[in-house]
């Protein structure tokens, strides 16, 4: 190989600042996230159900939002029937946050632990907390 | 090739470090505007376009007139365009790659540029633009590159090259053509709808874009040892004479078209532009300018012993293209928002932080166009001798 | 297996063009298999939807006023003074410059400064349409003509090609300026274009627009095709114009101009 103490050289450097991000995280403690369902819409529920069940939202949250959006927007169809034949209208700010108006404690807990900024909230109103 | 553009003098490192300097001002200014939005800009409701479209449409033309060499030289085997042609592929290479910083730096949500390709709409004359500015673009890059590497080589381009020149021909054309339908088929504005747009489009451009090769030939032959060729520079003096002279004329037929029908709508942006309209006379001086420049500018170029005067060659197409460029680049895309479709007067001004951003475009520009040229004229240097075999 | 650098990298090459057509053909929504789509009960429905405007219920500032804050208190339009920056969903302009090809010299004052309510004209043949390099403004089934925000990139092409100046660009971040804000709408974001929508959510919940809401009769709303509707009862009825009708948009704004009662009283002496 030629130069290769150079490219050796260039391999290391390139390395250190890829894994840059792992070794600078080395011991440091990261809550797990946990978000919280206590609100107080939620709280008056009988049977405490989203519109899907929860293993599906978990996963699958941010691609249904997408595919209301479109579908309400671009089609103009507004409901939503769930696994269940139950009718809910298609909006983040009337139907998902009325439940979950914990935005700070629901959909941040886990959005920050992963590092993902979704740009839901400069159209959407969040809705108003109470500060504890 | 391109350590070719790495190795050079000291005069070269400063030019590319002022470059360097302006472009990282203008893209500072461009983080203000990023953050707070193009309310930092003078454009309004009424004028929602100005001076990063018409910079945008101005380029297109210097981009397109890169066929003004490539035409006499692939198509009539006109030998003395050479060694020059090569200028005029890389001028249209900065200028494309110009074109779409100023429309990335236009848009309102440049993160979704991408949407034009994703839900790309065939009646929007905007997507066709991107699509033919991008394919022009690889074209020059492809020509241009395989061309000048053959050179170096001392042998012939690939066989695969010459069918991409002669299909570089026409697209040159459609690029400019495209630009002008942007503006030409849009209802109750008169200043651009017409049909003449396209047509005075692709005079002013291949005036102007020529015109600009003849100064960075000149420029060129004063920094390094090649010498594009004094006949060469003398044959794109006459295009741009013969391209200005129609341009001229189109502008003629404009002003008779609108102003002897007495249509008020065909008038008033004239009016607004030449004569100022009910006291709102920003644009009068520049547009005047620009007039009496480019008079001056035919005079020159017209008389022959004028024209073969090396230093009257190149103040007439720095006089001429500082016409064009206040016209096109500014004149054509205000003139058509002023006064606006209801006959209210909304005036427009770039501000400080706008024309920042713009000359920062331009440095980007510029740097992309001296480090081509370098490339390309350090290869010339080293085949000073050898016979081109294109 | 030998493989020399150029036969490497074509297959790096044509790899990374199969992941990005991989990645290009799953289409939002693909892994989602759960429930169905809907309409919400008692949405209204049309084949076209149309407005009719009677200019002459119009008779003071206040009468304006209502209508056109119901409208931008609905929508969150906030109220940016610098008019270069202006957002307007409806507003309202002279009579002279809104049907300029109707003005001459000798029109009556009260005419030519009679105050037209504006707003889109969701035009059956839409230029702002024509020019979206992104369909993010586009013709819903019903005829409206609808904006998606979502996707809107701000080339503006759209303001530019609308000869009815129906279209507004975020030059600035909207929130500050909304003094109230209607916590069950959206605002919008800096950079995207924004116009009147036909209050299409409401018609999806069974409501009238806003503004005809607020209107209390003076603007009609309903289905053009339906021949016994009330648009179509009202342009029957009355003198009706459309803006600028020579440039072939088609507008589905109609207004109501009773000449003899602007003048105050139809006789000619």
């Amino acid at each position: 190989m030629y130069n290769s103490g150079k490219v050796i050289m260039g391999i290391i450097i390139f390395l250190l600042f890829v894994a840059f991000p792992f070794y600078y995280n080395i011991g440091r403690v990261i809550a797990t996230p946990d978000p919280s369902l206590d609100t107080p819409v939620i709280n008056e529920l009988v049977e405490k159900k989203c519109v899907e069940p929860r293993e599906f939202m978990r996963v699958e949250h941010m691609t249904m939002l997408n595919d209301w959006k479109d579908s309400a927007i671009r089609d103009g169809r507004r409901a939503y029937i769930n696994t269940e034949g139950k009718l809910f209208e298609k909006s983040l700010q009337n139907t998902c946050m009325r439940c979950h108006s914990n935005k700070e404690r629901f959909c941040n807990e886990c959005h920050t632990y992963v590092a993902v900024k979704p740009y839901c909230w400069t159209c959407h109103i969040e809705p108003k907390e109470k500060k504890l | 090739m391109l350590e070719k553009a790495l190795v050079g003098s000291r005069r070269y490192w400063l030019w590319i470090f002022f470059l360097i300097a302006i472009a990282g001002i203008g893209f500072i200014a461009y983080l203000q505007q990023y953050k707070y939005g193009l309310a930092i800009t003078g454009l309004s409701r009424d004028v929602s376009w100005g001076l990063y479209i018409g910079q945008f449409t101005f380029l297109v033309g210097v981009a397109a007139s890169a066929v003004m060499l490539v035409i006499p030289y692939y198509l009539h085997d006109y030998k003395k365009f050479g060694k020059i042609v090569i200028l005029g592929e890389f001028l249209a290479v900065s200028a494309v790659i110009m074109c779409m910083l100023f429309i990335f730096v236009d848009m309102g949500q440049p993160m979704r540029i991408m949407n034009v390709m994703l839900y790309p709409n065939p009646s929007s004359v905007m997507f066709w633009d991107a699509l033919v500015l991008g394919g022009y673009l690889g074209l020059n890059i492809i020509i241009g590159w395989a061309t000048l590497h053959a050179d170096k080589k001392g042998v012939k381009p690939a066989s695969w090259v010459k069918p991409l020149i002669y299909l570089s021909i026409p697209w040159a054309i459609s690029i400019h053509t495209v630009t002008a339908f942007l503006y030409a088929g849009l209802p109750d504005r008169h200043f651009w709808f017409s049909a003449l747009t396209a047509a005075s489009f692709l005079s002013s451009a291949f005036a102007g874009g020529p015109a600009l090769l003849i100064i960075l030939s000149m420029i060129v032959r004063r920094v390094s040892r090649f010498d594009p060729g004094i006949e060469a520079i003398q044959s794109i003096a006459k295009i741009v004479t013969y391209a200005m002279a129609a341009n001229v004329f189109f502008i003629g037929l404009k002003l008779f078209t609108s102003l002897y029908s007495g249509i008020p709508g065909y008038g008033y942006s004239l009016a607004y532009l030449y004569t100022g309209l009910d006291g709102h006379n920003t644009l009068v001086p520049i547009m005047w300018t620009s007039s009496i420049l480019a008079v001056v500018s035919l005079v020159l170029l017209i008389m022959p012993p004028l024209r073969r005067n090396e230093g009257i060659l190149t103040l007439a197409c720095v006089v001429l293209f500082i016409s064009l460029w206040i016209d096109k680049g500014f004149g054509f895309i205000i003139g058509g928002f002023v006064p606006n479709p209801f006959g209210r007067i909304t005036e427009y001004w770039p501000t400080f932080l706008e024309t920042l951003i713009t000359i920062g475009v331009w440095a980007i520009g510029f740097l992309i166009l001296t480090v081509l040229y370098k490339i390309a004229i350090s290869v010339r240097e080293e085949t000073a001798n050898i016979k081109l075999e294109h | 297996m030998s493989m020399d650098r150029r036969g490497f990298l074509k297959l790096i090459g044509l790899s990374s063009i199969g992941i990005g057509a991989g990645w290009m053909i799953r289409k939002p929504g693909e892994f989602l298999e759960a429930g169905s789509v809907s309409d919400l009960p008692g949405a209204l429905e049309a084949k076209q939807w149309g407005m009719v405007i009677d200019t002459s219920k119009f008779k003071t500032e206040a009468d304006y006023k209502k209508v056109i804050n119901a409208c931008h208190k609905a929508h969150n339009v906030p109220a940016i003074e610098n008019p270069n920056h202006e957002i307007k969903w409806i507003w309202t302009d002279d009579f002279a410059h809104t049907f300029s090809e109707a003005k001459h010299q000798y029109m009556t004052e009260g005419l030519k400064d009679k105050m037209v309510l504006l707003l889109c004209n969701h035009c059956k043949n839409p230029p702002c349409v024509r020019v979206c390099p992104t369909k993010a403004t586009f013709k819903r089934k019903d005829g409206i003509v609808q904006q998606d925000m979502h996707r809107c990139i701000g080339c503006r092409f759209c303001m530019t090609a609308c000869p009815y100046g129906a279209r507004s660009f975020n030059y600035t971040n909207p929130r500050p300026y909304i003094k109230e804000t209607n916590p069950e709408y959206p605002t919008r974001m800096i950079g995207v274009v924004e116009k009147c929508i036909f209050c299409e959510g409401r018609l999806a919940r069974g409501l009238m627009p806003a503004c005809v809401e607020a209107s209390q009769g003076a603007m009609l709303f309903g289905d053009l095709s339906d021949t016994n509707s009330v648009v179509r009862e009202a342009l029957r009825r009355h003198y009706t114009l459309v803006r600028k009708p020579k440039l072939g948009t088609e507008p589905v704004v109609f207004y109501i101009l009773d000449l003899g009662r602007d003048k105050g009283g139809g006789e000619y002496a």
